[in-house]
């Protein structure tokens, strides 16, 4: 096994891993600050802040040389014998020169600065620079400019680590970025007429180490250090991004991609990263209702929900009776197992459905190895796994509407929660479903018991014929376990509560199954995997990347 | 900290001499404070008819008020601070893009909850642009609590009605704005 020197620490690192000097000095404890430098982008080596000394070690002799300059650890190998030496006098004071040098054209606009917080240029001054300025202070005056519909850049804040124009071209593929000008007088910038306009876009601000690049939707909503951060996964396609929810007082303000090489890398799409404006819709249903034949539309109260729709259900599937439940792909693992469990509960013949799956378009990739699903919701793998365990045939949404259509089934459970398409608010978008599928509903409304019971964050053809109409909670108020297209597994907690009047779908069903206390879902997500051999991998608590089914399918199959 | 932890000091309680036993000495003692107050100058008043005089109101902490800047503007540039540093959390700020080219962004709304502040002057000692300053009105009343919730124009108001008396802090203490 190849050894590293860092500070006098032998480390080993693996035989065939290619890891730079920062990244092996990390693996010993040692942090080297870098601006320019990124995981996920080409090495340029032009900030200058990793210098660190470096020098080999000689298997043979054990006689240390250094090199006498200092060297970018970000483009300097770790091999075997490599010695780095990251807090020497030499290297600090480089350090503080590079601040400095820096600081000399940054202005100190921090308290209006939107990065402030969680500003590289500002952490790293804190723990390497040098206390006083001694350039001149200039007077502020703001180079803002637009760089395209989601992103505004502040020229005079940029340290040109350049790491926004390598996404652009490496990752995105677009190239719409630049460095305009020489020297001093460097700026990026977009070419005339090309904005910054491509599906990845958001990733630039993220990516900027300092306050340089503003994301619009953000700009001046909150300042950082009051937002808590919940780790989820991104609802907006079946790819299951890794995100963190940034939150405060139940309001997400923004959503940041959370780095799993397994799955989304370091990035999100602007889609979903802008994916979550719905949740704060005024429109959103809010209101559990009861529609009956001699009242239209009482409000409800959930206490009488659990108990009440059950009774309905019960009455309506007694005799020759059948319920057809569509399970929403927006549902977690086990949202939809617990779904499933009551129906059956209810009625052992029930027919258990995929929900709606909402597609769009085609998958499409990017360069830097991103893709974007067609499939617009996060669950449908899982949904149809823990459907298999009830009944093998997996069963459609297509066939639940021609079981219906028959006028076959005398009850229909419908969740829904799907977000309105592209992420606009839900009044410019229509529902999901049209006036013509939510009409093959009819046969269910003629029949004395019919009971439809739909379960929907807005308002749609469906939801305005419904017995029960239920508000259901959005990607950033459930807990649970989605599975993606390539059967990643990943568990997330919630990060908002849902709003005043509305019980995530895992709460009424963990009553409607006369469970103690509160909903749990590692309880029902270790049940699942107990009766399911797909979901059997579910059984531990997952890793916060994740985790792959597919190895524990291989291995019991 | 535990009475057993090895940095507590414990010190014995100094025996009485003999004036503190003989008793008397310390009954005239305390006679003679009582007879100075008696006839030394009164420090109270009868507020609210006689106003009480401000020491000095430039380290006085009353009501807030929002300043202006040579132009009129709010000087306030929504930079939150002030909400930080708040212990009471009683500070309300909507930012947004400021309408004027010098500036980047500016308060849309600015909400002091005066019953729940502490009057502690934090928000005062942490605004980098001196906008947010405490005055010596000390007699602050209302007749409901959303009346108590002073919001930017009426911020600014106090700072109109207060700025003869009391001229920004900043510029007489040699303030960089």
């Amino acid at each position: 096994m190849p050894t590293v020197i860092v500070d006098g620490r032998e480390i080993e690192i693996g035989a065939d891993e290619r890891l730079n000097c920062i990244e092996a000095a990390r693996r010993a404890g040692a942090e080297i600050p870098h601006y320019c430098w990124h995981p996920g982008l080409s090495v340029v080596a032009s900030c200058r802040m990793c210098l660190v000394e470096v020098g080999t070690r000689d298997a043979e002799t054990g006689q240390t040389s250094m090199i006498p300059k200092l060297v970018p650890a970000c483009q300097t190998p770790a091999k075997d014998g490599t010695v780095i030496v990251t807090e020497s006098e030499k290297v600090k004071d480089s350090r503080a020169r590079v601040e400095e040098a820096l600081l000399i054209d940054h202005p100190i606009d921090c308290p209006i600065c939107d990065k402030a917080g969680e500003c590289l240029l500002q952490d790293y001054h804190f723990e390497h620079g040098q206390p006083e300025r001694r350039a001149d202070i200039h007077a502020f005056t703001s180079k803002k400019r637009d760089m395209g519909p989601t992103v505004t850049l502040f020229a005079d804040r940029c340290i040109m680590c350049t790491r926004c124009v390598r996404f652009t071209r490496e990752v995105a593929g677009t190239g719409e970025l630049m460095v305009n000008a020489r020297g001093s007088k460097e700026e990026i910038d977009v070419f005339p007429g090309y904005p910054l306009e491509n599906k990845l876009s958001g990733n630039v601000v993220d990516l900027c180490p300092v306050g340089a690049l503003g994301d619009k939707d953000f700009l001046y909503q909150q300042r950082v250090w009051f937002l808590k951060r919940e780790a989820g996964v991104c609802g907006g396609c079946s790819a299951g991004c890794s995100i963190q929810t940034e939150h405060t007082q139940d309001t997400v303000y923004r959503l940041k991609p959370r780095e799993n090489l397994h799955v989304n890398k370091w990035w999100i799409c602007d889609e979903g990263r802008y994916g979550w404006h719905h949740l704060h819709d005024p429109s959103r249903l809010v209101e559990a209702k009861r529609r009956t034949a001699s009242s239209d539309a009482d409000s409800v109260e959930w206490a009488d929900i659990v108990t009440g729709l059950k009774a309905d259900l019960t009455t309506s599937v007694s005799g020759d009776g059948r319920l057809a439940v569509a399970v929403s792909p927006m549902l977690t693992v086990e949202e939809a197992w617990m779904l499933c469990s009551v129906a059956r509960e209810i009625d052992p013949q029930a027919l258990l459905a995929v929900g709606y799956v909402p597609t769009q378009g085609e998958d499409e990739s990017f360069p830097g190895g991103f893709t974007i699903r067609g499939e617009k919701c996060p669950n449908r793998v899982g949904v149809e796994h823990v459907i298999a365990a009830f009944d093998p045939s997996v069963p459609r949404w297509e066939s639940l509407l021609e079981v219906v259509e028959r006028g076959e089934c005398t009850a229909a459970w419908i969740t829904a929660a799907y977000p309105p398409a592209g992420g606009r608010p839900a009044t410019e978008v229509g529902s999901w479903i049209d006036e013509a599928t939510a009409a093959r509903f009819a046969k269910l409304r003629e029949q004395s018991a019919g009971c439809l019971i739909v379960q929907d964050m807005f308002d749609s053809p469906l939801a305005s014929q419904a017995n029960w109409l239920l508000p259901s909670a959005g990607f950033a108020e459930r807990s649970g376990t989605w599975i993606n297209h390539g059967q990643w597994a990943q568990s997330f907690e919630r990060a908002i509560r849902a709003p005043s009047g509305v019980w995530p779908e895992g709460r009424l069903l963990w009553n409607m199954l006369e469970r103690r206390g509160l909903y749990d879902p590692n309880v029902i997500r270790r049940e699942a995997a107990a009766a399911s051999p797909a979901l059997a991998a579910l059984a531990e608590d997952l890793p916060s990347v994740g985790l792959d089914l597919r190895l524990q399918q291989l291995a019991t199959s | 900290m535990k009475p057993t932890d090895p940095s507590v000091r414990w010190i014995e309680e100094r025996p009485l001499g003999l004036t503190e036993r003989l008793y008397l000495p310390l009954v005239v003692q305390g006679l003679t404070t009582t007879a100075r107050h008696l006839v030394s100058k009164k420090v109270t008043v009868s507020f609210p008819e006689e106003r009480p005089t401000i020491g000095n109101p430039l380290i006085y902490r009353g009501v807030h008020r929002l300043n202006r800047d040579d132009d009129g503007r709010v000087k306030c540039v929504a930079c939150f601070l002030c909400a930080t540093a708040c212990p009471a959390h009683c500070i309300d700020i909507v930012a947004t893009e400021s309408p004027w080219p010098d500036r980047e962004k500016y308060p849309e709304s600015f909400q002091i909850d005066e019953l729940r502040c502490i009057f502690c002057g934090m928000c005062e000692e942490a605004c980098p642009v001196d906008a947010v300053e405490l005055t010596s009105l000390l007699d602050l009343t209302g007749k409901s609590r959303e009346e108590m919730i002073f919001d930017k124009e009426k911020l600014l108001s106090v700072y109109d009605m207060t700025k003869d008396a009391e001229p920004m802090k900043s510029k007489s203490l040699g303030g960089t704005l």
